[in-house]
């Protein structure tokens, strides 16, 4: 991928890798999370990341925007690597990304107007009145400016995670990135979170990762997908493509099926053995 | 020998580590905490939270020690016929002694425990990570201004206990075992000097940094779960404790 942008006109060249996750090596303890990652993200591309639940899709976040260090390998973003940066540098970049969590992890203290506000009142020195149209603004693209003066706690998790998602955008970051971005969300709340991440995307070209299981609504809006499973890339490319894939593993994840490569149970001693035998547990 | 030696090393090894832990996390907490207190509104309202929250538990507690000292004081000071000398004793005992450390002691269980375990839970709650991830220190705007808070609203609360204390002793000495009011105070004014109320003022100040550095610190580590936040607010209080006994000594010795 890399090699073939010598030597061809710069039209033809792919956007520039803004993400470059090469030969990570990651794990808790003795366990492996990551042996040997390679993810690549494009400028103004939304890029998928898939992969059955506890694989290391929020571990690898984590690695992106600095917050653990990997074993081996590196992560850069643009151009420069995250795990050697000193906090003062690492601060900057973060200012450049934004992250929506899976829990959306809005402060508990503030209001849902307060919480949006949050990074503006961190990082600029703006008149009160801008301050609240941009607030305003953003909440009313999620469809909760009429929550502006709720607590979180009064928030159901869906609507928490889409005032995460106004928060993760407020400074109009060049990287976004989105962790379970609609897991317990309803149709109508799901539709428009799509169609938002399609839109700052095409807008603003802004950098998407989006991390999910939701095989349908990634491949609705992602430029590429990477599949990983046991701590490696197994497959990657256009949603199309994975779809048209006769690898086993893809095609178990892309039609759930719970037998196949990916084991659908953590590993375990044998199931009959373990219930004829008391002693053990 | 070898098994027993080789545990007392682990221990040993552990502690120190912990003790360096904290001590590393003092200064990060040293270094914000000029940044935090450019934010006055929020460093105060954290001495509201350490401070009032726990006014009531104060007041009442220094209440009961000051009507016991006056009761023990005069049991004992009868015994030598002095009695009018219950004013010092019990100003001496509250300022230097009984101020300070039930104060803080109290101040582990009400104030200490809150801070533990509301840090915890942002934390559990990914909170702090996402501080982190916006670019904002969790320390400098979380920990910084609760253990600031802390430090200023101990030795605010163990003066109240002092004075609360005081009236105990007092209603006891002399209202009910009938000292003489005239020289109790009297007495009080002409014995007890300004090194007294400053060695009292200092180990407010070292057991309110002591206390609540333990607490910001068992909040910030705490394993993010509910039984990890549940853990660190007991470890606040058994080590809170015993740190504060344990400075007493080493700064009583050092004024005498
Ligand atoms: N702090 C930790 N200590 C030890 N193991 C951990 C820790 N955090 C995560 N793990 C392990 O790492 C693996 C990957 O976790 P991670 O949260 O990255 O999974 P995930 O792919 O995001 O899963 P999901 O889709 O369910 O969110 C899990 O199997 C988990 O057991
Ligand atoms: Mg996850």
């Amino acid at each position: 991928m890399t090699a073939a942008v010598q030597g061809l006109p710069a039209a033809a060249a792919a956007p520039e890798v803004v993400v470059d996750v090469r030969g990570v090596h990651y794990g808790f303890g003795r366990r492996a999370i990551f042996a040997g990652l390679d993810i690549q993200a494009r400028r103004g591309r939304i890029t998928a990341i898939m992969g059955p639940s506890g694989t290391g899709k929020t571990t690898l976040l984590r690695l992106i925007t600095g917050q653990v260090a990997p074993r081996e390998g590196t992560v850069s973003v643009f151009g420069e690597d995250v795990a050697a940066m000193p906090q003062r540098e690492l601060f900057a970049l973060r200012r450049r990304m934004g992250m929506l969590f899976q829990n959306g992890a809005l402060l508990t203290d503030l209001s849902v107007f307060e919480n949006v506000a949050f990074p503006l009142r961190e990082h600029a020195r703006l008149p009160e009145s801008l301050l609240r149209n941009i607030v305003l603004t953003k909440l009313h693209a999620v469809g909760l400016r009429g929550a502006a003066n709720l607590m979180p706690a009064e928030l159901s998790g869906g609507m928490a995670r889409r005032v995460a998602l106004a928060r993760a955008i407020v400074m109009d970051p060049e990287i976004l990135i989105y962790d379970e971005p609609f897991v317990g969300l309803d149709p109508i709340s799901m539709g428009m979170i799509v169609r938002l991440i399609r839109r700052m995307n095409e807008a603003l070209g802004i950098t998407s990762i989006v991390v999910s299981h939701d095989v349908e609504e990634l491949g609705a809006i992602a430029h590429e997908s990477y599949l990983l499973s046991q701590g490696k890339v197994v497959a990657s490319g256009t949603p199309a493509e994975l779809r048209a894939s006769n690898l086993e593993v893809v095609r178990q994840f892309m039609e759930g099926i719970a037998d196949g490569p990916v084991p659908f149970h953590y590993p375990a001693p044998d199931y009959v053995a373990q219930l004829l035998d008391g002693s053990a547990r | 020998m070898s098994v027993a030696g080789a545990a007392a090393d682990g221990l040993l090894v552990g502690a120190l580590r912990r003790i360096g832990a904290v001590a590393v996390f003092f200064f990060r907490i040293l270094a914000q905490c000029l940044p935090a207190l450019g934010r006055p509104r929020v460093v105060v309202h954290q001495v509201y939270n350490a401070g009032a929250r726990s006014l009531i538990i104060i007041m009442l507690c220094g209440l009961f020690v000051g009507m016991v000292l006056g009761l023990q004081g005069h049991d004992l000071l009868a015994r030598f016929g002095s009695e009018d000398a219950l004013g010092v004793a019990a100003a001496l005992g509250l300022l230097k002694e009984l101020g300070p450390v039930v104060g803080a002691l109290l101040f582990a269980g009400r104030a200490g425990t809150a801070l533990t375990s509301e840090i915890g839970l942002m934390k559990a709650t990914d909170q702090l990570t996402a501080m982190e991830i916006m670019a904002v220190d969790p320390v400098r705007l979380v920990v910084a201004p609760r253990f600031i808070g802390g430090l200023v609203a101990l030795p605010l609360l163990v003066a109240i206990f002092n004075v609360v204390g005081l009236f105990g002793a007092q209603l006891v000495g002399v209202q009910v075992m009938g000292v003489d009011a005239g020289a109790f105070w009297s007495q009080m004014q002409a014995a007890v000097e300004l090194d007294d109320v400053a060695e009292g003022i200092i180990k407010s100040v070292v057991f309110g940094a002591a206390c609540s550095l333990v607490a910001v610190y068992e909040g910030f580590h705490a394993a993010p779960t509910a039984e990890g936040v549940g853990l660190a607010t007991t470890r606040t209080v058994v080590t809170s404790s015993v740190l504060t006994l344990l400075l007493d000594y080493m700064l009583t010795a050092a004024f005498l």
